[in-house]
């Protein structure tokens, strides 16, 4: 680093001469930026605040990391919205979906729902799949006493933030005790290594229910190694864990994450199965991790195979419009719109009070996920299902039901 | 023994990536003095540039063909050879009489622009790298196993290093080089055209980025516009500890870096195997502020 020590010693007035063309640099790639950050979501038509539709908010990740968790769930909420308008709207007015994306970044979830509340002043906020970014959000909701539903995040902690902060998707104490119960009985794993991302609240948190549940019943965890989300190399983790020898490994994360894991780790000659949560589903998932995902098992939310009509008929018109099969996620974002809307009409009202009261009082309502009841930690009681890769297809092995 | 064996060759694999990447910072800093810091993302473009040029390659030749390889990493490496060419001659060329924090910043404004841009035009989404060659696995003692990519990323590097010490050592334009990086005003007061040998230098930069991002997605097959930035810091770093303007520095620094990071990765403290990488630069740079095998030379490059 000589050149420092030479700037720094003889040439320092140098450094500054230059400041008007750092303004102007700095200022071009802030527009720059700008211009990049804005293209994810599309302009959203309607009127002002206050006119003759119901300005909701949505925040999500368009781009980055969970890109596809985003878009398959804002693809599915904007079905629902406008299935919703077509058949009349809410209250008589038309729903406005107003989406802000969030690039799977932490800190634009915020900035995003601040933005969402205070421009835009929708009256209700759905949105994020990763628990990480509606943690991050739902303070920010719950002061400014706005509903959030949160279609797909599953860590405990989202909803114990307060009262104004609902979801649709269980949570992963019974999706850790699902996972738990399935590596005793189906896998029977006796001895587990769990590999989880530090970086990420959904994995953590999930990774602790599961330890909890599999650890009370006689199991043991032999390793605990950690990755950082987005990493790429993960064989020295894999490695150690080889060298501890268990029956199974899990492995809580994202799906990027995820299909890298399973390929390093059939490069390395793991041969136990690889199991993992509602994170692996994507079919993004299939093409990263290729035929090394082959016998390996996750939980999720809902499975295509299950031949009732409200499911069929989602993935017929899902499939019409977007030309792909809708995830768990796509479900999960189509049934929060579906649940608010519903709290709308019983509440008669948008006004947020009544409004969170209504969603509070969710009963037995028919969604794409199951039934939903809300109960008073404002979670849904519904049951998990349990998938597996067989010829490069996601498989229906096992439906959990709550207790 | 086995498991120790087996962390080393990861490590390895892995630096040696880290090393082609950080050849191209060192190389850069030997002729113009500054830290071209869209470099990592040069790495990403050459990612993808394999990534659009697999099929067509997978037509031409077998699916999975050595002959189809090869002229994907051809491909990569020329696309980014005239990257380098373009971005040093739009961003860079009109600030060379400016202050160097100037084109520091540029150059991070360029590496900006290089991923917002990517995730533009390459979607943000994480796409699946195809398999360039059939993967196998050997398996020279009992829990040991070596994969076909890990060995294809060391031979092409070792050639690439090679190749690159030829060029430096015993050609004119590697001379002319040297020269450059060893004093400018006299380079060019003996007729080496400047803008020349600087663009050369680029295009040999990128274009040894271009083939670590083909390396590196081959390994890694899912390739996203924000790929380059990591490993893009960890060359720079590796740079940095071997001591930046020494080409063989840079090489040395790279193995290091992948090396501890994965045997870090691989104990109870995996959770810090990044954090543990930089310290380690840290401490090396507060014995030999030069980096290890820093400016005890007279020649940079």
């Amino acid at each position: 680093m000589n050149h420092w020590r030479a700037h720094r010693s003889g040439r320092r007035s140098r450094f500054f001469s230059s400041s008007a063309s750092l303004a102007f640099l700095s200022a071009l790639f802030t527009g720059l930026l700008l211009l990049f950050t804005q293209s994810g979501c599309k302009p959203s038509s309607g009127n002002a605040p206050g006119g003759d539709t119901i300005p909701v908010g949505e925040y999500t990740s368009l781009t980055g990391k969970e890109a596809t968790y985003g878009i398959s769930s804002h693809n599915a909420t904007r079905m629902a919205v406008d299935e919703i308008n077509s058949a009349g709207g809410v209250l008589g007015k038309q729903l406005r979906l107003i989406c802000e994306d969030n690039q799977s970044k932490a800190g634009e979830a915020a900035n995003a729902a601040r933005k969402l509340i205070s421009r835009d002043r929708v009256v209700a906020l759905l949105g994020e799949v990763a628990s990480s970014r509606t943690l991050e959000v739902a303070p920010i909701a719950q002061e400014a006493k706005i509903p959030l539903i949160s279609p797909a995040s599953t860590n405990p902690k989202v909803t114990e933030v307060g009262d104004y902060v609902f979801r649709v998707c269980f949570t992963d104490r019974f999706q850790g005790r699902v996972l738990a119960d399935f590596a005793l009985k189906t896998i029977k794993a006796k001895k587990l290594a769990i590999l989880s991302d530090l970086k990420s609240d959904y994995s953590k948190g999930l990774a602790e229910c599961f330890k909890e549940r599999f650890v009370a019943k006689g199991g043991q965890i032999v390793a605990e190694p950690s990755y950082s989300g987005g990493d790429k190399d993960f064989k020295a983790q894999l490695t150690a864990i080889k060298g501890t020898e268990p029956d199974a490994i899990l492995v809580p994360g994202y799906y990027t994450d995820v299909g890298l894991i399973v390929m390093q780790a059939k490069q390395l000659g793991i041969k136990v199965p690889l199991f993992g949560g509602d994170g692996w589903e994507s079919p993004k998932l299939l093409s990263i991790g290729g035929a090394a995902l082959e016998g390996h098992y996750f939980s999720t939310h809902y499975s295509m195979e299950v031949a009732s009509p409200k499911i069929q008929s989602f993935v017929k018109h899902y499939q019409e419009r977007y030309g792909e099969y809708p995830d768990a996620l796509a479900a999960l974002g189509y049934d929060s719109a579906y649940v608010l809307a519903d709290a709308m009409k019983r509440a008669g009202t948008t006004e947020s009070k009544a409004l969170r009261d209504a969603i509070a009082a969710t009963k037995d309502f028919e969604t794409v996920t199951g039934k939903i009841t809300i109960d008073a930690e404002r979670n849904p009681q519904k049951p998990a299902v349990i998938l597996t890769i067989k010829n490069g297809q996601f498989k229906l092995l096992e439906t959990i039901q709550p207790d | 023994m086995a498991a120790f064996l087996q962390q080393l060759i990861n490590g390895v694999s892995l630096g040696a990536i880290y090393a082609l990447c950080a050849l191209g910072y060192t190389m850069v800093y030997g002729v113009l003095q500054f830290i071209n810091f869209a470099h990592g993302d040069v790495f990403m473009v050459g990612a993808f540039a394999g990534y659009y040029c697999a099929p067509l390659a997978a037509k031409l030749f077998q699916p999975q063909s050595a002959l189809g390889a090869v002229m994907v990493l051809l491909t990569s490496m020329t696309v980014c050879a005239a990257l380098g060419v373009l971005i040093e001659k739009l961003a860079y060329r009109p600030l060379r009489d400016h202050p160097k924090l100037t084109v520091l910043i540029t150059a991070i404004g360029v590496s900006l622009f290089l991923e917002f841009a990517g995730q533009k035009f390459f979607q943000a989404d994480p796409k699946p790298f195809p398999e360039l060659l059939p993967h196998a696995q050997y398996n020279p003692m009992p829990n040991l196993v070596i994969s076909s990519d890990q060995l294809i990323v060391m031979g092409v590097s070792v050639l690439l290093l090679a190749g690159l010490h030829f060029i430096v050592r015993h050609t004119k334009l590697g001379t002319a080089m040297r020269a450059v990086a060893f004093n400018p005003q006299a380079a060019a007061l003996v007729g080496i055209n400047l803008d020349r040998i600087i663009s050369f230098t680029f295009a040999l930069g990128s274009a040894l980025a271009a083939a670590a991002g083909i390396l590196y997605a081959m390994n890694y097959p899912a390739i996203d516009p924000l790929m380059g930035v990591m490993p893009g810091l960890k060359a720079f770093v590796a740079a940095v500890l071997g001591g930046i303007g020494n080409l063989p520095g840079a090489a040395l620094g790279g193995l290091i870096i992948g090396v501890v990071e994965t045997f870090v990765g691989g104990t109870a403290w995996s959770a810090y195997r990044d954090a543990i990488a930089f310290a380690i630069l840290i401490v090396i740079l507060l014995v030999k502020p030069a980096g290890l095998l820093g400016r005890t030379e007279v020649e940079k490059v």
